[in-house]
């Protein structure tokens, strides 16, 4: 009998077969416990809550609502201020990362003692303090709408939030997109065609050039084919507050602030890594078969510092989705804020909202992983 | 025989030596250098002095009262006439001693680890340790009078929640680590199942979930303290993000770590806790100090659901109706508590990775 218990094989059996029962016990001990609670409190089940009316307002909505729509819109309205706000910031913290991740490399050594003194401040700040200095100390202290800070007549800044000109989306916006994502495709194919011609024949095509040129001429053209009018519309005062142009509220302008400050210090940690990981004999057999200072830089140092870079940054991307949802400390109307909190509150049903919560944020993930995972397998070097 | 006498050499250029040459090297090297260098000293020049004259030249220190801070500068009275608040909380004043006691026997513990050889010491005197404090601030028994979670607050609350997520995280994350790089099939789905959904979702969503889900786990009757509730939640999201780390430091041992353990008749808990674990923790240790840190920034987010936290002290003192308006005050010293204790966290962890950086050069 003791014989039998010393097999490794049996042991692991066993070993799982103890874990699972304890498992399914606790699930189930929780499952009566629940079902139990939630006839004894009179709370509702199931999800036909999507269908009541939510009767709150919503100021800062990308659609199209009124509190009369449904608990549905609600969430539509959550999910798509989620996704906003982490693109912007998303993109923003790259740019000001990528900035800070080179200079903190540069030979200028006040400029590197400056990019390290950003980071060491700005990442031991918990992010949420961040959020909060920005929005009740910074942004509460701006002007009133009266009093606007203003740039050329054009731009307002205010406690109201930020005011900028918008183009109206006429044929000349239109044709003006129209041209970039043409050229964004050319640029791809060119490249592509640039590369494979460089490895069969080594000529060079000038790319960056072409590329560069073709992102100034290109929208020019799409302007003046589609009529060359923008009509924007020029935020200005009345009465009390700002009409026209596009308004930007002081909770969305805080949480973009926040996150884009908190989390560029890590992209720029990042950035650093992955430049300081290309081994010095990489950049020296670069110069060594005479390849030119650009040249070393697009051909060998940057695409193995990208390979390392890559990874932490989309890391740092999830961070900036989950960190969104601080916005509920401010009241910015995301996710967590209308949804995991007005409509439970008002709705009482935790169990179903929270796990949707859960679930989008899951599923954002997962697929970004994925994405992670196949660009990982993409850029891995080829062995042989 | 000719005689040649020793000459001296020649010390370098000037424009090769000292503060100058310097300056020329790292500031003024190329154009660009030089434009760098003229920005970073207006960017500098923007930003310090104006908060130095509003901090420290033009702040008040002393008085007691808010008719004491007149003028643009900081009001520093305010935080300290505050500073209890921000300290304990609500904590009864006659009973901080006990609060300071912890501190003091904190530190006390932390310096004996010099003397103690083994591990096993280490946790005994570690675990009796949060044992006394926990007795000394909670109270109830041996005469000391009771004081509630409810009246626990400020820095006091941002360490108790930190400590005890960190202290609490860290075996489960260990547990789920193992279990993730374990041969059983269903060990490994379920920790891979667990780590991987808690690190998809927000803190504040699990915050959410154990302050109003969980009491509907529990037996009717069964409450939870609030404050219990978020820890609960700081443990079950932290505790896959410490299991990770420790991931990377047992997947960076070879096999013939493994092997050389199995050759020498160890059982699977010998060579798991006396190999394995020992070296995985060493190489973990650079981003187990990043996940502390971010544990102690993550307890910030309890304020979200009601507690009052050393970042929501800052909220509840400013409203004080004898000091409306310092609330930039409050948000600066919070921060620079924070920064502090973060920043020393991650000194820390650069010296342990000097120490316990045993590999051959």
């Amino acid at each position: 009998m003791l014989a039998f218990l010393r097999d490794r094989k049996v042991r692991g059996y066993l070993f799982q077969l103890i874990t699972i029962t304890i498992v399914v016990a606790f699930m189930w001990y929780i499952g009566t416990n629940t079902s139990h609670n939630i006839a004894q409190r009179g709370i509702k089940t199931g999800f036909g809550f999507f269908h009541g009316t939510a009767g709150f307002g919503i100021d800062d909505s990308p659609i199209s609502y009124t509190p009369s729509d449904t608990y549905a819109r609600v969430f539509l309205v959550g999910l798509l201020n989620t996704l906003i706000v982490t693109f912007v910031s998303m993109v923003l913290a790259t740019i000001l990362g990528l900035i800070i991740g080179v200079l903190r490399l540069s030979k200028n050594w006040l400029i590197r003692k400056i990019s390290l003194t950003y980071i060491e401040i700005f990442r031991n700040i918990p992010v949420l303090l961040q959020i909060l200095f920005w929005y009740n100390v910074v942004l509460r202290s701006l002007p009133s709408p009266r009093n606007s800070m203003s740039f050329l007549g054009k731009i307002f800044l205010n406690n109201r939030g930020f005011y900028v000109p918008q183009p109206a989306m006429n044929s000349t916006t239109i044709s003006i997109i129209i041209a970039v994502l043409v050229v964004i495709v050319f640029v791809f194919f060119l490249n592509r065609w640039a590369n494979r011609r460089q490895e069969l024949t080594g000529e060079e095509f000038p790319v960056l050039l072409t590329a560069i040129g073709l992102f100034v001429i290109a929208p020019l053209i799409g302007y003046f084919v589609g009529g060359a009018n923008f009509d924007f519309s020029y935020p200005h005062l009345r009465g009390f507050s700002f009409q026209g142009g596009k308004h930007y509220y002081p909770e969305f302008v805080a949480l973009t602030l926040a996150l884009t400050i908190y989390t560029a210090t890590f992209i720029a940690e990042a950035v650093r890594s992955g430049i300081e990981a290309v081994k010095v004999g990489q950049k020296e057999a670069a110069a060594s078969i005479g390849l030119s200072g650009y040249q070393s830089l697009k051909l060998v140092i940057l695409p193995q510092a990208i390979r390392i870079a890559i990874p932490p940054t989309i890391n740092q991307y999830l961070n900036i989705l989950k960190n969104s949802s601080l916005a509920t400390a401010i009241g910015y109307p995301e996710l967590v804020t209308v949804f995991a909190g007005t409509t439970l509150n008002q709705v009482g049903q935790a169990i179903e909202i929270i796990s949707i919560t859960m679930l989008v944020y899951l599923v954002i993930s997962l697929v970004v992983s994925a994405l992670l995972n196949w660009l990982n397998f993409k850029m891995k070097i080829k062995e042989r | 025989m000719a005689v040649y006498k020793k000459i001296e050499p020649k010390s370098a250029p000037s424009t090769s030596l000292g503060v100058v040459h310097w300056m020329r090297e790292n500031l003024f090297s190329s154009p660009l250098n030089v434009a760098l260098t003229v920005l970073g000293i207006a960017l500098i020049l923007w930003v310090i002095p104006p908060f130095v004259k509003w901090a420290i030249i033009d702040g008040h220190f002393k008085g007691t009262t808010r008719a004491d801070c007149v003028g643009d500068g900081a009001c520093w009275v305010f935080i300290k006439m505050k500073l209890s608040m921000y300290m304990y909380g609500f904590y009864p004043a006659a009973e901080r001693w006990r609060v300071n006691l912890a501190y003091v026997l904190f530190i006390t513990v932390v310096l004996s680890f010099k003397y103690f050889k083994h591990a096993l010491p280490k946790i005994i005197v570690t675990v009796s340790y949060f044992i006394v404090a926990y007795i000394l601030i909670r109270g109830g028994i041996f005469g000391l009078e009771g004081v509630f979670y409810n009246k626990w607050g400020g820095l006091l609350l941002t360490i108790v929640v930190s400590v005890a997520g960190i202290a609490f995280s860290f075996p489960l994350g260990v547990l789920f680590a193992f279990g993730r790089s374990s041969d059983l099939p269903l060990i490994k789905s379920l920790s891979v199942t667990y780590i991987e959904l808690i690190r998809s979702v927000p803190l504040i969503t699990v915050l959410f979930m154990s302050a109003v889900i969980l009491p509907l786990f529990l037996p009717e009757g069964v409450t939870f303290d609030k404050l219990l509730r978020a820890v609960v939640g700081l443990i079950i999201f932290e505790s896959a993000y410490i299991s990770e780390a420790i991931r990377g430091g047992i997947q960076s041992i070879s096999k013939g770590q493994y092997e050389a353990a199995d050759a020498v008749g160890l059982s699977y808990w010998q060579k798991t806790l006396l190999v394995i674990l020992p070296q995985a923790l060493k190489v973990a240790i650079p981003n187990l100090v990043g996940i502390f840190i971010s544990v102690v920034q993550n307890t910030t987010l309890v304020m979200i659901i009601g507690l009052f936290d050393l970042l929501a002290m800052v909220q509840l003192t400013s409203s004080d109706s004898h000091w409306l308006g310092f609330e930039t005050e409050g948000y600066v010293f919070v921060t620079i508590v924070f920064w502090v204790f973060c920043y020393l966290m991650s000194v820390y962890s650069d010296k342990l990775e000097k120490r316990f950086n045993t590999s051959l050069k």
